[in-house]
């Protein structure tokens, strides 16, 4: 079987595996990584949702064989390394919201809210409702208010 | 030993002139018990060895109009069933402390994103006076001794544990006291104890800690527990955040797939293309089987399972099998159909129109709605000859053992079954498929299988809230005289135990009444509001033959979020709103004059007032007003709802948009005391979301047996862009009964409801059909249903951001 080396927070990671098989089964079955979780596998929930090279983005949907070994893969278990500290900036305005309540959905929650920010202020202005409403990421159990008020106290925090 | 007794000549009734406020309860006697163990572990009953004497009290009656004809419900609720389904096992909860001065308790409930493992949490700091984070709650394996004490339903957890576990937390405190009074010499009641350390009047102090061993007991023996008074609360009744919240937020918290059982590779199932089909044979099995990563191939009761290395290799391998299926057993239904059947079913008015009156009737439809939680299905078995252990998110477990046992050909003590904290639920946990069928794949295989159902698997052969009609009539002249209301429905199954726990206890509690299980869960949760003169409310079910009673015999339903009441009550309050109508008066005036009691009207102001209902609003944009009352709640909820062409019509790529609620209030008085009154506030913003989705959006299609919808992309479940711009719960003070109130399932109905008037309100339509844009052509594409996954895209990397 091929191998596939990619970094996978922080720290050089190699698999045995075919190329399609999808970086979320990578990651979760052949790793034990788990923070990334499924919810469609298609690409719409974005349960999933991680960051490749600073860029959110959802592996339930890129091939193993599409990422190499410069390719920098963050899950939530890496996100607070990332700023150097026990929890980043976004965790602790949902902890401080009370954001969460199943919590299946809300390690790709805040990927997702982390990146909305980074690219509204590499735009070169502030994060806005309409980016907020663009965020796609399903949450069944409907913490959606409290993710609103969340990412908008976590982004002054960034 | 206790510091205080109770008097045992105070009676235990609850005098009716009682403030509502004040706390009933601080008359019973609590008994408990101190358990032989080697640190300090203290236990209660299960109802607290107490009992609740007095009915629920009924707010003060109100209101103009004829006084409805009573209704089950308004004396005797869906609640008070669970509560005292609760009571009768003589087998103990307990809480142990160890020697570093913390308390473990295994909860015999279901944490599924509710919240209930932190308001258990801070009912025993609270009794025991230890800081939140020295208490660790887990949950219980399935306790079969429990009987129907272990269930995670109706919103009822809350009000059937809050005295057992207070009980044996306040026995461990006494004993700590009175080891504590040996050591620091002096007399228990001089003692204080605060946040894990006791201290004396001397200034000296000793830890929980230290105490531990020195308070176990040699013997098991019965005591009587001093409950702290609810005004001494500290910790109960504080906005307090989850204690599983950090685990949640670092990746860490586990759900079922995500545990490391050993062995228990990735395992998924083909499922037939109709509901219910069956597997007839298989062409490829061994092809299939040496796929990469693929281990095995099996034929199974449902499909056809695969286990192999990565969920994604299983993906593949179920879509290359080639099956043959035999049909299901509802083939031949469509949305059409069982609406008919269902309009069949309705039978004709009971009370009879008379000449001096005028009469009103409406009949609605409501789809059947996904009621699958964003954590899919699954479930983890290792079956081996003589035992078997299981892993999965259950909210019965009891009848998961049981039926496992049974299908496996075992005895139940030789099925070991952990319950795992659920990626919600909504219902769906209620049921043990994954479970079973992990069961059946371990066993047939001879391995350990982690299943998981794919989400185009929980959405089209998973539970859904069954189709249902509603049909409501009223006669009036200056007041309402007669008020019927029919709901037709899909059987709902309740084969899960939870309708034999309240069906047996409601004979049990109420002799003379005799009730199906769907019939009493429905009178249990149908109370009147209204002074509308003679009251009858009825429930027919369709799809009851005993072909369809098996399991997989018909379509595959469950007890969703809130059950019968989002149909029932967006009937009856869009009914109403008609009715005010016809009747001259304004919906809301309308209500203030025939609401039948005082909370009723107090929740219905307070929820205009903060809406601002009645103010003037944009052409296309409406106000809407509804009310209920359920778990022990009495509720008023507020939608505006915006129905301009500018915002019906936005885009979203993959998602609708439609009417949008863009200012929601949901007002309650809670029956008791409110435990944690940050959880209550999420699950009224849960809930409120539910309802609107499920007035607008949220639905899935049947056509010949097959679900349409197949995955987020067209089962349309509020998103951000769909969010209201403004929500505003409304907590106002408790009244009514001496048990707290449920929470998780509330505000489902008061806001579908809420949300239909709006929508009446904006657009000068009634609607009958539910959500209002089920009927319009589909706004997707529906997957294949052969194969049956969707295969997984290739081009994530494009959509980076």
């Amino acid at each position: 079987m091929p191998e596939h080396t990619f970094k996978l927070n922080g720290k050089p990671v190699t698999v045995d595996t075919e190329d399609n098989v999808r970086l979320l089964w990578v990651i979760r079955d052949l790793l034990g990584v788990t923070g990334p979780k499924y919810g469609c596998g298609i690409n719409v929930c974005k349960a999933c949702t991680c960051h490749i090279n600073g860029k959110a983005f959802n592996p339930c949907s890129v091939q193993v064989s599409d990422v190499g070994p410069d390719d920098e893969i963050t899950t939530i278990e890496g996100l607070a390394d990332t700023v150097e500290s026990d929890l980043h900036p976004m965790q602790e305005a949902w902890l401080d919201h009370d954001v969460v309540q199943c919590g299946y959905c809300q390690p790709g929650q805040i990927m997702a809210a982390v990146a909305t920010v980074r690219k509204a202020r590499d735009e070169g202005r502030e994060l806005s409702d309409a980016d907020i409403e663009g965020i796609r990421n399903v949450c069944r159990c409907g913490t959606y208010f409290r993710i609103r008020e969340a990412i908008k106290d976590g982004a002054t925090r960034m | 030993m206790p510091a205080h007794r109770a008097d045992p000549a105070e009676p235990d009734a609850v005098s009716p002139d009682t403030s509502f406020s004040k706390e009933p309860t601080s008359r019973r006697r609590f008994l408990g018990y101190l358990l032989a163990a080697p640190t300090l572990v203290a236990a209660a009953e299960l109802g607290g060895g107490t009992g609740f004497g007095a009915p629920a009290a009924n707010a003060a009656e109100t209101g103009a109009g004829v006084p409805p004809s009573p209704q089950l419900a308004d004396s005797y609720d869906l609640t008070d069933a669970l509560v005292h389904a609760a009571r009768p096992t003589a087998n103990l909860i307990t809480i142990t402390l160890d020697e570093n001065g913390h308390a473990h308790f295994e909860l015999h409930r279901t944490e599924v994103g509710q919240g209930i493992n932190t308001t258990v949490a801070m009912l025993i700091a609270e009794e025991m006076d230890l800081p939140l984070d020295h208490v660790h709650v887990t949950l219980a394996d399935a306790r079969p001794e429990l009987m129907t004490n272990q269930l995670t339903g109706g919103s009822s957890s809350v009000s059937s544990i809050y005295y057992p576990v207070r009980t044996a937390a306040a026995i461990a405190k006494g004993k700590l006291l009175e080891a504590a009074s040996l050591v620091l010499g002096e007399q228990a009641n001089f003692l204080s104890s605060k946040l894990g350390v006791i201290t004396s009047r001397a200034g000296r102090s000793v830890s929980y800690g230290d105490l531990a061993t020195k308070a176990a007991s040699d013997s098991t023996k019965q005591v009587e527990a001093n409950l702290k008074a609810e005004s001494d609360f500290a910790i109960v009744g504080k906005p307090t955040r989850r204690i599983d919240a950090l685990d949640a937020v670092t990746g860490r918290k586990q759900f079922t797939t995500d545990l490391d059982v050993p062995g228990a590779k990735p395992t998924m199932v083909c499922r037939p293309p109709t509901i219910n089909g069956t597997p007839q044979s298989v062409t490829n099995a061994e092809q299939v089987r040496r796929m990469p990563g693929i281990t095995d191939v099996v034929t199974i009761s449902s499909g056809v399972a695969v286990r192999g290395e990565t969920y994604g290799q299983c993906i593949d391998a179920v879509n290359a099998l080639d099956v043959k299926w035999s049909p299901g057993p509802v083939d031949g239904e469509s949305d059409a159909t069982v609406e008919q059947k269902l309009k069949d079913a309705t039978p004709p008015a009971v009370i009879p129109p008379t000449p001096a009156t005028k009469t009103l009737e409406r009949q609605f439809t409501f789809a059947f709605v996904n009621g699958s939680a964003l954590g899919v299905n699954a479930a983890i078995a290792d079956v081996k000859p003589d035992s078997a252990e299981i892993w999965s998110t259950l909210k019965i477990p009891i009848a998961a053992q049981q039926n496992i046992a049974q299908a496996l050909g075992m005895a139940t003590n030789q099925v070991t079954v952990h319950v795992v904290s659920g990626g919600g639920s909504f219902g769906r946990a209620l049921f043990h498929d994954a479970a079973l069928e992990a069961a059946e794949i371990s066993q047939k295989i001879g391995k350990p299988v982690r299943l998981m159902w794919h989400r185009a698997d929980d959405c089209r052969q998973g539970r859904v809230h069954p189709m249902s009609v509603g049909t409501i009539r009223a006669s009036f002249n200056g007041d309402v005289v007669s008020f019927e209301q029919h709901l037709a429905s899909v059987r709902t199954d309740f084969s899960h135990g939870l309708g034999d726990a309240v069906s047996s206890t409601v004979a049990r509690e109420l002799p003379g009444v005799s009730y199906t299980v769907s019939e009493a869960i429905f009178a249990l949760t149908t109370p009147s509001l209204y002074n509308f003169g003679i009251t009858k409310t009825l429930l027919t079910e369709t799809h009851q033959s005993p072909e369809n009673n098996r399991p997989r015999g018909g379509f595959n339903t469950g007890s969703t979020r809130n059950v019968y009441s989002p149909d029932v009550v967006t009937t009856r309050e869009l009914f109403v709103d008609e009715l005010a109508e016809k009747m001259g008066m304004d919906p809301y005036d309308f209500r203030r004059k025939y609401v039948k009691n005082e909370s009723l009207l107090k929740v219905l102001d307070k929820a205009a007032e903060v809406g601002g209902y009645g103010k003037s609003t944009p052409d296309g944009v409406g106000h809407g007003i509804a009310l209920h009352h359920e778990y022990k709640q009495t509720m008023a909820c507020f939608v505006e709802l915006d129905c301009r062409p500018e915002t019906v019509n936005r885009k979203v790529r993959d998602g609708v948009t439609g009417p949008r609620v863009t200012r929601g209030v949901l007002v309650t008085i809670p029956g008791h005391i409110v435990i944690n009154p940050l959880g209550l506030e999420a699950m009224m913003q849960g809930g409120f979301i539910d309802g609107f989705a499920q007035a607008l959006t949220a639905s899935v299609h049947l056509n010949n047996g097959r679900i349409a919808e197949a995955s987020w992309d067209n089962f349309f479940y509020c998103r951000q862009w769909n969010l209201p711009f403004e929500f505003t719960p409304v907590v106002l003070p408790a009244e009514e009964s001496e048990i707290p109130a449920g929470a998780g399932e509330m505000g489902v109905a008061p806001s579908f409801a809420a949300t239909a008037c709006a929508y009446r309100a904006a657009t000068g339509k009634t609607p009958t059909h539910f959500p209002i844009n089920h009927n319009d052509p589909l706004p997707f594409e529906p997957y294949p249903h052969e194969p049956p996954l969707p295969p997984s895209p290739t081009n994530g990397l494009d959509y980076a951001y």
